[in-house]
């Protein structure tokens, strides 16, 4: 039995059904401790004040808009080699679950930086680069929803997030050049996790292990969702044949 | 191949859309620029490399969604898929006519522009060879981004929520490289990065083209 | 309710906007999942 069967449809849906509520409630209990942890039983920083309390939200996210996007482009050369279609319609699942978390990023990132830094919004290499994120995933959505043959979509998408991958990996790097060359030594971004004291870390850990869960269980649920709807076109274009 | 590239240059000018919308478009941008940030010359100095940079951006993505879209029309494309070049090579060409019709008549006019923007005359030489190596790199991309929507109906907005996102790296080199130059720094780091964006867009984008264009014509 | 000082307005808003995000993006692939399911069902059945 190799690995592969687990993406056969019919066995994915089989061995997701009992692992979802496992993930939803693996993602409820440690995001209620993790947040509730971090917002009612830590200190505040001697330098941020309460703000660092936003940490438990931010840093999760915008690891899982990362990583969100990754396991897309890991999903897209899976379909583009092996055409199992429940990777190509997971990678889509996974797309609006990462806009979520890039806005989520993006805003909790603005209203920590208005009273830190004194601005919402600062051409920062790493707040561009996340705004760069957010439109390949526009892109990548709107190019789902535009195709109508779902084979047809799903490998355009692929090559598209192939591409768009790469592209991003170029944008990250062009952005920090572009930066230094304007305003040098831009050290507006803390480097969370390097100077994070052992206080905010414990929760914080907990929050992100809440927020790969909640990615998982959103994802399956999501891949379900599509698996059950390719189902249905699939007995649409049998019975506008019949 | 040569036989192809001529053809798509004759249909352009023939179409007599090619060449004069797109280096219209260019003008007109510039132009409106002054009336929406004033006419004092040194805020148009300090912002004129990269407004040349985003319009000749915007003026390349006008021109985009006729790459392919004729030829899909009329079945030729079909034709060029059974053709002897390949798929990869025809989109290499596409996309040389392209920058034929739209990057190269914006290269020239350039200067003629800067100067309307106040442009600080160090910077000219610059501005017309970060525009001669980047808009290349605009035209492969942009290629990449018509053979994927040659299928739809309306492509036109999607094209460019697609493709511009894209053009982020070549757009902070070419500008970058522009801005240094202004400024009297040596600008030839940014040139050389501009340069290899659109090697490397050359270099592997017509793989990607042709595999979006193999999908499309299933 | 921990004292959050000067700050309260911006912590308290980052959570709100994140919690709405957060049960936005649940419950509308929640709500997906369980009309396809039913629709499937009748398609089956």
């Amino acid at each position: 039995m190799s690995l592969w069967e687990y993406a056969n449809p019919r066995k994915f849906m089989a061995w997701t059904a009992p692992v979802l509520p496992w993930a939803f409630g693996l993602a409820a209990v440690s995001l209620t401790v993790g947040l509730v942890w971090g917002f009612f039983f830590t200190p505040d920083d001697f330098r941020q004040g309460s703000t660092v309390k936003i940490i438990y939200l931010h840093v999760p996210a915008a690891l899982m808009a990362i990583n969100a996007w990754f396991m897309m482009l890991v999903a897209s050369v899976i379909w583009l080699v092996r055409r199992h279609h429940v990777s190509a319609l997971a990678a889509r699942a996974a797309a609006p679950v990462g806009i979520t978390m890039t806005l989520m990023a993006l805003f909790t990132g603005a209203v920590w930086g208005s009273p830190m830094w004194g601005t919402w919004w600062a051409w920062d290499p790493r707040l561009t680069s996340f705004l760069i994120l957010f439109l390949f995933y526009l892109g990548y959505v709107a190019l789902w929803e535009a195709i109508e043959d779902p084979d047809t979509a799903a490998d355009l998408t692929s090559v598209l997030c192939i591409v768009g991958s790469i592209f991003a990996v170029l944008s990250r790097y062009a952005v920090n050049f572009w930066n230094q060359g304007l305003h040098q030594g831009a050290s507006l971004s803390l480097d969370a996790e390097e100077n994070v004291a052992d206080v905010f870390w414990f929760p914080l850990l907990v929050c992100i292990a809440g927020f790969v869960a909640l990615f998982v269980a959103l994802v399956l649920l999501r891949t379900r969702t599509e698996i059950r709807l390719r189902r249905i076109r699939a007995l649409d274009a049998r019975s506008a044949r019949a | 191949m040569i036989a192809l590239l001529r053809r798509d240059l004759q249909l352009a000018v023939r179409a007599g859309g090619g060449f004069g919308l797109g280096l219209a478009f260019f003008l007109i941008v510039i132009v409106l620029v002054p009336f929406g940030v004033g006419p004092e010359q040194t805020v148009l100095a300090r912002i004129a490399p990269g407004i040349l940079w985003v319009a000749a951006l915007l003026s390349a993505l006008l021109s985009l969604d006729r790459i392919f879209a004729l030829d899909a029309e009329d079945g030729s494309l079909a034709l060029l898929a059974t053709a002897p070049i390949p798929l990869e090579g025809v989109a290499v060409v596409k996309a040389a006519a392209h920058w034929l019709t739209s990057g190269l008549p914006l290269v020239l006019a350039a200067p003629v522009l800067g100067a309307m923007l106040s442009l600080p005359p160090p910077a000219y030489a610059t501005l017309v060879l970060s525009l001669l190596v980047g808009t290349p790199a605009l035209s492969m991309i942009g290629t990449f981004g018509a053979a994927l929507t040659v299928g739809l109906r309306r492509g036109g907005l999607l094209l460019s929520l697609l493709v511009l996102p894209l053009y982020v790296p070549t757009l902070i080199f070419g500008a970058e490289a522009v801005r240094r130059a202004a400024d009297g720094l040596p600008a030839t780091a940014p040139l050389i990065l501009t340069a290899a964006i659109s090697a490397g867009t050359f270099a592997l984008m017509p793989f990607a083209a042709a595999a979006g264009l193999r999908v499309n014509l299933r | 309710m921990p004292d959050l000082g000067t700050y309260a307005t911006e912590v308290l808003s980052a959570y709100a906007v994140s919690f709405v995000l957060l049960v936005a993006i649940v419950g509308l692939s929640w709500r997906r999942a369980r009309r396809v399911k039913r629709e499937l069902e009748q398609r089956d059945g």
